[in-house]
């Protein structure tokens, strides 16, 4: 179901308040993103559209905790993170946001179950409880029979279900996928956006997904678009 | 347990690059150790010097030789238990790359103050009841495939001549420092010859050997002796053993001290080497860095990467490096017997490898480290695809 109004019957999981970020460069301040107030709901699967240049990106990166707000405040599941420092940030990342690239980013000289195991190594299981949680999380994305496999050995669609598999095995109470879809041909593509729709669906997962593909974006319960740093739909 | 899988996987997947660097750290390591071997036997001899023996020479130069009539006034000195002698001979064996140090002495208090050269009893006897006989080290000995009861010509060079010797015995060193490169025989038999040729070059000495009583008193005992023969016509300065080698070291100060620069530059050069690898390596995986710290890795997981990465490299290198220089080190000697007599590879020696490889490590990881910890994680991220 697609809709471009947000979800409001939930409570909010992430609720950013007056949030700008600007970079640097060759000596100008370029504004990206500016007084960006909005809320997504609990068990949310949103998409976040614009053209190239609009924040999209950078504002999933915010949410996520990976980048610093110039003003403003990020509240994720109750915690502000924008008032955490990097270490506390790192920990938080690690225990609460599941990650899922555009180009995979898996490590190549590891194995899919190496890969998957990878965020569990911050966590206090064993060895065998490591186990139990990746065989669980490569079957939920059908790769159980692949996980001795190198990232050079998978197709794309295999690699980006991996990345899925390494965002989920920590039970991230969100995912955020930026352009997860953008490397990949149609039909993997639909793959991974219908295992994205099931892990919202049957997990109860809340999805923030970056796309440029309208079709991708049709799999999400919720549409915003930013347009020049603002979103676009803000006053609906 | 994975963190150390992932540097050693990282470590081989430029595997030319690696292989080479880790070529690099050995030849670095192993031309580091040599020449540190070098300096090493360079000191070998003050290495080997005893605490309980002065040197007593000529204060003008040991060109110049002390009269015999020394030795009775020196033996009375307080502090002194024994005095022996001895004549740099200069002989030369064959041809003049033949090179050994050969010397004219006493033998019985000579090997009495020498402990470290050890005879069979039988070989002391017959060197002691011989005056034409003569001593030399079981690596001089082994080098010219000489035997107990071979006769052994040497030409003189400061005593002229040709002088023929009837090999006694071989002596062997008590310790790995001693000296089994040189070549002994009787002073007397110098000096009858000496007396019937040139009468006015006879009953003199190169230098008197004192042993001590105690060797706290070597400083007193060498003050004595020198006032003694105070405005006398061979006015003598004595020194510790310690001191009298080091004297020759010093006439050779600037060869050892290059040596030793050229030991250090070594290891900088490829600290530069292993640095520039692990800062290309570095580059390449900034995006993978970006990804650990996504993940919820933190600084010092991404540093640890790196460094183990950089140690490994290094220490692989080291390892070999040590190792080779060995048996390299036992042949480099065995090539270079005339020139040093022990050509060891000292413990220190190690140490110093196994530091200048934590150092290369260290120093290779740092900028890497601290790039790929300091970059911003969506800058780390833009670098992949």
């Amino acid at each position: 179901m697609t809709t471009d109004t947000p979800e409001t019957t939930a409570s909010p999981i992430v609720r950013l308040r007056s949030v700008s970020k600007s970079y640097r460069r060759g000596g100008q301040i370029v504004p990206v993103l500016e007084e960006i107030t909005f809320d997504i709901a609990q068990g949310e699967f949103l998409a976040l559209m614009g053209p190239s240049g609009s924040g999209k990106s950078t504002l999933l990166n915010l949410i996520a905790g990976i980048d610093k707000v110039d003003s403003g405040a990020i509240f994720v599941g109750g915690v502000e993170i924008t008032a955490l420092s990097e270490s506390e940030l790192a920990i938080w990342r690690g225990l609460n946001v599941g990650f899922i690239f555009q180009f995979y980013n898996l490590i190549p000289v590891l194995t899919a179950f190496e890969n998957v195991e990878l965020p569990l190594l911050l966590t206090p299981l064993n060895r065998r409880e490591r186990r139990e949680h990746v065989e669980m999380a490569l079957r939920v994305v059908g790769l159980a029979d692949r996980m001795d496999h190198r990232p050079g050995q998978l197709s794309g669609g295999q690699q980006q279900r991996v990345a899925i598999a390494r965002a989920v095995v920590t039970d991230p109470t969100l995912l955020v996928a930026d352009e997860p879809t953008g490397d990949l041909d149609r039909r993997s593509a639909e793959e991974i956006l219908h295992l994205l729709e099931r892990l919202n669906r049957e997990s109860g997962k809340s999805v923030i997904m970056v796309t440029h593909d309208p079709r991708a974006a049709e799999q999400a319960r919720t549409v915003r678009h930013l347009e020049k740093g603002f979103l676009a739909d803000a006053a609906s | 347990m994975l963190l150390l899988n992932i540097f050693v996987k990282n470590a081989f997947r430029h595997k030319l690059r690696t292989i080479l660097t880790i070529v690099g750290i050995t030849i670095a390591i192993l031309a580091f150790g040599l020449l540190r071997t070098v300096v090493t036997a360079w000191y070998a001899g003050v290495e080997a010097s005893s605490a309980s023996r002065l040197v007593t020479r000529n204060a003008i130069s040991l060109i110049f030789s002390l009269p015999i009539s020394y030795r009775e006034k020196l033996i009375r000195m307080p502090g002194v238990r024994q005095v022996s002698l001895a004549n740099w001979f200069g002989g030369v064996y064959v041809t003049e790359k033949n090179f050994f140090p050969n010397f004219a002495i006493e033998p019985k208090s000579y090997l009495e103050l020498y402990p470290e050269f050890v005879l069979e009893p039988a070989e002391k006897e017959a060197f002691l009841h011989d005056r034409k006989g003569a001593v030399a080290g079981r690596k001089l000995a082994q080098r010219f495939g000489w035997k107990v009861g071979d006769s052994i010509p040497l030409r003189g060079t400061i005593y002229p001549g040709t002088w023929l010797f009837v090999l006694r015995g071989i002596y062997r060193g008590a310790e790995s420092s001693t000296d089994e490169n040189q070549f002994f025989f009787q002073w007397d038999h110098l000096n009858e010859s000496m007396l019937k040729s040139t009468p006015r070059r006879a009953n003199q000495v190169g230098v008197y050997v004192l042993g001590l009583t105690n060797p706290n008193m070597a400083a007193e005992v060498s003050r004595t002796v020198d006032a003694t023969f105070k405005n006398s016509l061979a006015e003598t300065l004595t020194e510790t053993e310690k001191a009298f080698q080091l004297s020759f070291i010093a006439m050779t100060e600037a060869i050892v001290v290059a040596i030793q620069i050229v030991s250090f530059v070594v290891i900088v050069i490829i600290m530069a080497v292993v640095a520039n690898t692990m800062a290309m390596t570095a580059r390449e995986r900034i995006g993978e860095y970006a990804v650990f710290k996504t993940l919820g890795f933190s600084w010092w997981h991404i540093a640890g990467m790196i460094f183990g990465e950089s140690f490994f490299i290094t220490f692989a290198g080291c390892a070999l490096g040590i190792a080779l220089t060995f048996p390299v080190a036992r042949s480099f000697g065995a090539q270079l017997s005339s020139f040093f007599p022990t050509f060891n590879v000292a413990r220190e020696t190690i140490y110093l490898d196994l530091a200048a490889a934590i150092v290369i490590g260290l120093v290779a990881g740092i900028f890497p480290a601290w790039r790929a910890v300091t970059i911003r994680i969506a800058d780390g991220l833009r670098r992949i695809g």
